[in-house]
C-alpha cells in the first residue's frame, strides 16, 4: 500500500464482477480513486454496473477480480468498523420504529449508549430539518421527508464514506432539485466522502467534484468527468453556461458509447 | 367525549342490523308458528339462558380453558417451528409443501381419534383437538412472515455490520408479527369449534360440548340455543382479546389500528 500526500479513501484496482447465473460481467478492469471529502458521481444507462460498483465498494457484493481499499482497509473490515452509510432509492425505514428510533439504528448496532444516542438523534433531526417529526412514524411522512430520514440515518454514524444509490429517483423532480441542495449543504457541513448513482446528467453534474462515466455490457468506467462549477452551488448553478456544457459533455459520451444501446436506456438518459 | 361518541357512530349500522336480524327472527317465529325444536323464538333462547345460567355458565368456561389450553399450546407450537424451520432453508423447503397441504386437511375428522389416543372423558384429549387445529394455520403464517423481511432492510443491516440474530430480532421477527397475529385470530376461532366438536364424541357432564349434544338428543332445543349462545360469547372474547393484544403490539402500524 503506498500512501501519498492525501491518502486515498477508496482504491479500486482492476475491479471485476462476474455474475454466475448467464455468465454476465458486470464490472471490467475498474481503476478508481476517492480522495476524502470528494463527492463522485456514478452515471450511466441500465446495466453498466453502477449499482454493482457501488455494491462492491460497500462490501454488499463479493468483487471476483482486483482489489479494493477503504480507508487502506479491506472493504470487509471497513463495513466491520461501521464507515459505510448507505442509503438506497426507497428510504428502506423500518415501520414498526419511529423517525427518532430510525435514524438510532446504525448506533445501537455500534452499541452507543442511550444518552449519547437521543443527543445525536436531535442534532440529525435538526441537520435534515426534520426538527420535531422524530416521535412520528415513517408512514406519516411524505417520500421526501422519508428520505431526508434515510440520509440522517445513514450520517448520523459519521461514517468515512456515504454511498447512495439513486437516492432521489423515485421523488417528483421539485422535491429532487431542493434535496439535491439540501444534500450539498449537509455534505459541505460534514465533510464526507460521497459515492452518488443516478440516471440523471444533470444531478451529477450540479452536485459532483467528479462524474464517473460508465457504459455496459461490460460494466466499464468510460471516463472521469471533474467538474469545476464554484461551490457553493445554488439555484442559478443551472442556469450557468458552464453547466450546460458539462452536461453536455456527459451527454456526449454517454452517447459515443450508446451503439449497443436498447431504446429505453436511450429514454433513461435524457 | 368525541371518540367515544364517533367510535359509537361506527358500531351503530352492525347494531341496527343485528336487532332487524334478530326481530325478524322473534316476529316470523310467532307468526309463522315455528316449531320449538325447528328454531326456538329468541327470547325462548334467552330466558334459558338465564334460568339456566347456573349449569350453563360452568360448563361455558369448563369448554373455554379447553379452548385456551389448545390454543396456547398450538399456536406456541406453531412459533416455536416455524421458528426452526425458517432458519433451516432446506428444512423450509422441505417441510413447507407438506404443511400447506395439510393445512387443507379437514383436521377435524380426527377428533374420534383422538378421543382413542387420550381418555376420551379428559379436557386433554380436547386441547389436543383444538391444539392440532391451531398449529398449522399459526406455522404456515409465522413462517411466510418470517421470510417475508425486505431485502434492502436486511443489505442495511449488513452494511451496519450486524449479526443474523440482530437482523432476526430487529428485522424478521418484526416483519413477521402482523402475519403471526392474523393467524392468531384464525386459531382463537379454531380453537373453539375444536373443544367444543371434540366433545361432541365425549367428554365430562359438565362441559359445553356434552351438553349442547345432550339437550338437543332430548329435544330441549331452547337449552342447546342457550348453549350455542354461551359458546359465542366466549368464542368472540378469545377472539377479541387476540385483537386487543393485536392493537397494544402493533401500535405502530397503521393496519392494525384501523382494524
Amino acid at each position: 500500500m503506498t500512501e501519498s500526500k492525501a491518502p486515498a479513501v477508496v482504491r479500486l484496482e482492476r475491479v471485476g464482477k462476474t455474475f454466475p447465473q448467464g455468465q454476465v460481467t458486470a464490472l471490467q478492469d475498474i481503476d478508481l480513486e476517492l480522495a476524502p471529502g470528494e463527492f463522485v458521481s456514478l452515471i450511466g444507462p441500465s446495466g453498466c454496473g453502477k449499482s454493482t460498483l457501488l455494491r462492491v465498494i460497500g462490501d454488499l457484493v463479493e468483487p471476483s477480480a482486483g482489489t479494493i481499499s477503504v480507508n487502506g482497509k479491506s472493504a470487509g473490515r471497513a463495513r466491520k468498523d461501521g464507515d459505510y452509510g448507505v442509503v438506497f432509492q426507497d428510504a428502506v425505514l423500518f415501520d414498526w420504529r419511529t423517525v427518532a428510533k430510525n435514524i438510532a439504528l446504525p448506533l445501537e448496532m455500534l452499541g452507543w449508549e442511550r444518552d449519547r444516542r437521543r443527543a445525536r438523534v436531535q442534532e440529525m433531526l435538526d441537520l435534515v430539518e426534520l426538527t420535531g417529526f422524530g416521535d412520528h412514524h415513517p408512514w406519516q411522512l411524505s417520500g421526501g421527508m422519508q428520505q431526508r430520514v434515510a440520509i440522517a440515518r445513514a450520517l448520523a454514524f459519521q461514517p468515512a464514506l456515504l454511498l447512495m444509490d439513486e437516492p432521489f429517483g423515485a421523488l417528483d423532480e421539485m422535491t429532487r432539485e431542493r434535496l439535491n441542495l439540501e444534500l450539498l449543504s449537509i455534505w459541505e457541513q460534514t465533510g464526507n466522502t460521497v459515492v452518488f448513482v443516478t440516471h440523471s446528467i444533470s444531478e451529477a453534474v450540479f452536485l459532483s467534484t467528479r462524474v464517473v462515466v460508465m457504459s455496459p455490457r461490460p460494466g466499464r468506467i468510460v471516463d472521469v468527468i471533474p467538474i469545476d462549477l464554484p461551490t457553493p452551488r445554488t439555484v442559478e448553478t443551472r442556469d450557468s453556461p458552464r453547466f450546460f456544457e458539462l452536461v453536455t459533455r456527459v451527454r456526449e459520451l454517454l452517447r459515443s458509447r450508446g451503439e449497443h444501446l436498447l431504446p429505453e436506456e436511450e429514454a433513461a438518459l435524457e | 367525549m368525541r371518540r367515544v361518541l364517533r367510535k359509537l357512530g361506527e358500531w351503530l349500522p352492525a347494531f341496527v342490523v343485528f336487532v332487524i336480524v334478530v326481530g325478524t327472527w322473534e316476529g316470523l317465529t310467532r307468526a309463522l308458528h315455528v316449531q320449538q325444536f325447528l328454531l326456538p323464538k329468541p327470547s325462548t333462547i334467552v330466558s334459558v339462558f338465564w334460568t339456566q345460567r347456573h349449569s350453563l355458565w360452568p360448563a361455558g368456561w369448563y369448554t373455554f380453558k379447553e379452548a385456551l389450553g389448545g390454543f396456547a399450546i398450538g399456536s406456541g407450537l406453531g412459533i416455536v417451528a416455524a421458528t426452526i424451520v425458517s432458519r433451516f432453508r432446506t428444512v423450509g423447503n422441505a417441510l413447507m409443501p407438506i404443511f400447506i397441504a395439510a393445512n387443507a386437511v379437514p383436521i377435524i375428522a380426527f377428533a374420534p381419534i383422538f378421543g382413542a389416543w387420550f381418555n376420551p372423558i379428559t379436557a386433554q384429549s380436547k386441547m389436543a383437538i383444538a391444539a392440532v387445529l391451531c398449529f398449522l394455520p399459526v406455522t404456515v403464517n409465522t413462517l411466510r412472515g418470517l421470510q417475508s423481511a425486505k431485502p434492502r432492510q436486511i443489505e442495511l443491516m449488513r452494511s451496519y455490520a450486524s449479526s443474523e440474530f440482530q437482523i432476526w430480532r430487529r428485522v424478521r421477527v418484526p416483519t413477521a408479527l402482523p402475519f403471526v397475529f392474523t393467524a392468531l385470530k384464525v386459531a382463537s376461532v379454531l380453537a373453539m369449534i375444536g373443544a367444543i366438536v371434540g366433545e361432541f364424541f365425549g367428554g365430562s357432564l359438565d362441559a359445553l360440548g356434552v351438553l349442547i349434544f345432550s339437550k338437543a338428543g332430548v329435544f330441549q332445543f331452547d337449552a342447546a340455543w342457550a348453549g350455542i349462545l354461551v359458546a359465542s360469547i366466549l368464542g368472540l372474547a378469545l377472539y377479541s382479546a387476540v385483537v386487543a393484544t393485536e392493537r397494544v403490539v402493533l401500535r405502530w402500524s397503521p393496519d392494525a389500528r384501523n382494524s
